[in-house]
């Protein structure tokens, strides 16, 4: 029986709607599979469960268990809230908020580019338009020190004119960092985009023309829309990797822009306080919503198209 | 009211820091029993500090500003490399950075610090005469010391029996024991016992090192990387090479008698942070302030009792600012002997790569 099911033709059976029985989605291959998805879901889940259990540790050890506190908790609430903090979670709040305002301001610039440059990759038919979209994933692929070094020596030669130049002397600052983080963030969010532009039906933008809408109209009332979800994916995808930056922010740093992983880098002298935890297990649920949400409108405009 | 005072109590109990000595009369200094005061024609400014994360006081920020009416912005980084690496791209405006001994030659080197005048440090007097002049700023024109460490042997009192005063207990331990990943140090020590000078620059003596380590390397179940205290706590070892710093937490939270560290008559290698002026301050009038203002006794003891790192500032040890358990934990404070014996680890040029190499079997052949 099970040699005459293999012996038919695959064609024939998809053609009477029958799917072919594959030896990994039965008996041992079933439990293989369950098995492999449960080490690997382990694997990248248990670190952070334990981050998590460890924020709610009533020591500073992370090393044993001392009973359950939400005092860490309490001390991020009442430092963000304005009241008493320690210095070490002061500190940790001026620098979570320095990281919020560099991954706002660089994924609002680097989306708007972003989507720009994916339109035009999409849209546009221009020579050397092939090697501008191989150039793009050119940030996804260079190790970040490399970048970061390499912007740090350009805005460097670039202040050192603007002080010869014009005497004043220009500083690295939130603005370098910017800069910075939407370099590397742009070709991630056009990525995105542009996905969600090869899956969008170029009929719809045929008939609007048909019907006598010009191109601007088309594109804010047919093309625009229908980007709109991939265009917040990537803009979520940008916010999460500008917030979790460490090499290049470091590099284009300048005074008063600590930001939170800088911060927590900087904390390997000392003994990492258990705030890390609390403050981790509050970005980490932030995070998950925000992935979650990106996840479900890509379903959504996945589904519609 | 009852519910609110045995709360507090026990988070003092639980905040690490000095749990179980018996703290009855020690009071933690408070901004008042700073000595301290600013120079006139500071107000308005800004000082940019960059350190690392939380290596300074509880209130050491703030108590300046108030003291000086100035602003104070302090920004981070992760370790001595990444320092320098951000220096060198150019120097945004920090008028005060802090670096260990090993990488201060580099930095003048590359002249990415300045000269300070100790004539607007006055308390510099408060820093014992051991900690001045060492060998990588012989005059303190460049750095003035600002808290110290060790790196020696920590080990489980009822495990190994005896009590641990030289390196050669440690090579002929019979049990488990872990060494510390870090070539320099490491071998340094076994150039000090073959009678070489522990910062050498000769092939052929590092290679001897090397030799005698692997000699002795019988018991090394692993080579760790700076986890020594978790491998000690959780019994996988016995003896452990470590930092300083990462095992006073050990000792002063353990709740037991259980765990000592030493620093053996042979010596060994002490780390020093310094502070210093970087190239391109902004303002580096109010940097030799802030040194100043760090040095004196209060101050100096509020940041060691957060660091918990030893400090150079006799003053501070002296005033009685400093908790007693971090003055009586042997990690942060080794004998006389151990201390006269003590050796820093200098820049040795082309021959970090014979280190290297040598650590590198070492790490092969020995190490797990």
């Amino acid at each position: 029986m099970a040699n005459s099911v293999i012996n038919r033709s695959t064609l024939a059976l998809e053609r009477a709607g029958i799917r072919r029985r594959y030896p990994a989605t039965t008996g041992i291959g079933k439990t293989g599979f369950w098995f492999i998805s449960l080490a690997g879901y382990f694997f990248l889940w248990a670190p952070i469960v334990l981050l998590v259990v460890f924020s709610f540790n009533d020591a500073r050890t992370v090393n044993s268990w001392h009973g359950f506190t939400f005092k860490w908790y309490e001390n991020i609430l009442t430092g963000a809230a304005g009241g008493e903090a320690s210095f070490a979670t002061d500190l940790m709040l001026s620098s979570l908020g320095n990281s919020l305002f560099v991954g706002f301001a660089a994924t609002f610039i680097s989306t708007l580019l972003g989507t720009m440059v994916a339109l035009s990759l999409a849209r546009g038919n221009y020579p050397g338009k092939r090697y501008i979209e191989g150039l793009l994933l050119l940030p996804v692929i260079i190790p970040e020190i490399t970048q970061g070094v390499s912007l740090a020596m350009f805005f460097k030669i670039v202040f050192d004119f603007i002080e010869q130049s014009s005497g004043t002397r220009a500083l690295p600052g939130f603005g370098t960092i910017i800069i910075g983080h939407v370099v590397f963030n742009i070709s991630y969010v056009a990525v995105v985009v542009r996905a969600r532009l090869a899956d969008m039906n170029p009929r719809l933008e045929e008939a609007a023309n048909d019907l006598g809408a010009n191109g601007w109209q088309t594109f804010w009332r047919i093309t625009f829309p229908l980007m709109i979800p991939g265009i917040l994916a990537g803009a979520l995808l940008a916010f999460t990797l500008s917030l979790d930056d460490f090499v290049v922010t470091f590099f284009l740093s300048g005074i008063g822009t600590t930001t939170l992983p800088v911060f927590v880098y900087g904390l390997l002298k000392v003994s990492v306080t258990p705030d890390i935890n609390a403050i981790s297990t509050l970005m980490l649920i932030i995070s998950t919503v925000l992935i979650g949400i990106s996840l479900l409108l890509q379903n959504r405009s996945l589904g519609r198209s | 009211m009852l519910k609110l005072r045995t709360i507090l109590v026990l988070l003092v109990l639980l905040s690490g820091v000095g749990i179980l000595v018996a703290q009855d009369d020690f009071v933690p200094p408070t901004a008042d029993d700073i000595v301290w005061t600013c120079p006139e024609g500071f107000e308005g400014q800004t000082l940019n500090v960059f350190n690392w994360s939380t290596y300074i006081g509880e209130t050491t920020v703030e108590d300046f500003e108030r003291l000086c009416g100035v602003t104070v912005n302090y920004d981070t980084f992760e370790g001595n490399e990444a320092m320098v690496a951000r220096l060198r791209q150019g120097n945004p405006g920090f008028d005060v950075t802090f670096a260990n001994e090993y990488i201060i030659p580099t930095m003048l080197r590359e002249e990415l610090i300045m000269p300070i005048n100790l004539d607007n440090i006055p308390n510099f007097v408060n820093i014992a005469e051991r900690w001045r002049g060492l060998s990588f700023d012989p005059e303190n024109e460049y750095s003035v010391p600002y808290l110290w460490g060790t790196t020696g042997i920590a080990y489980n009192v009822e495990k190994v029996g005896e009590t641990i005063t030289s390196w050669e207990q440690v090579y002929n331990y019979n049990g488990p024991v872990a060494w510390l990943n870090d070539s320099r140090s490491s071998l340094s020590v076994a150039l000090k016992l073959l009678g070489f000078e522990p910062t050498s620059q000769n092939p052929d003596e590092i290679a001897q090192a090397r030799d005698f380590l692997l000699q002795r390397s019988s018991n090394v179940v692993d080579i760790h990387d700076d986890d020594g205290q978790l491998m000690l706590e959780r019994g996988e070892v016995d003896i452990v090479v470590e930092y300083s710093g990462d095992i006073y937490q050990l000792i002063a939270t353990c709740e037991c008698d259980t765990y000592s560290y030493v620093i053996p008559e042979e010596g060994g290698v002490a780390d020093v942070a310094s502070m210093l002026v970087p190239t391109g301050a902004q303002n580096p009038a109010l940097a030799e302030v802030f040194m100043d203002y760090l040095l004196d006794p209060a101050v100096g003891a509020m940041i060691v009792n957060f660091t918990t790192y030893a400090t150079p500032n006799q003053a501070a040890i002296d005033s009685g600012f400093i908790d007693p358990a971090i003055l009586t934990n042997p990690a942060t404070a080794p004998s006389e002997e151990a201390l006269a014996n003590m050796w820093f680890l200098a820049d040795v040029g082309d021959a970090e790569q014979a280190y290297n190499d040598a650590w590198d079997e070492i790490l092969i052949l020995a190490g797990s």
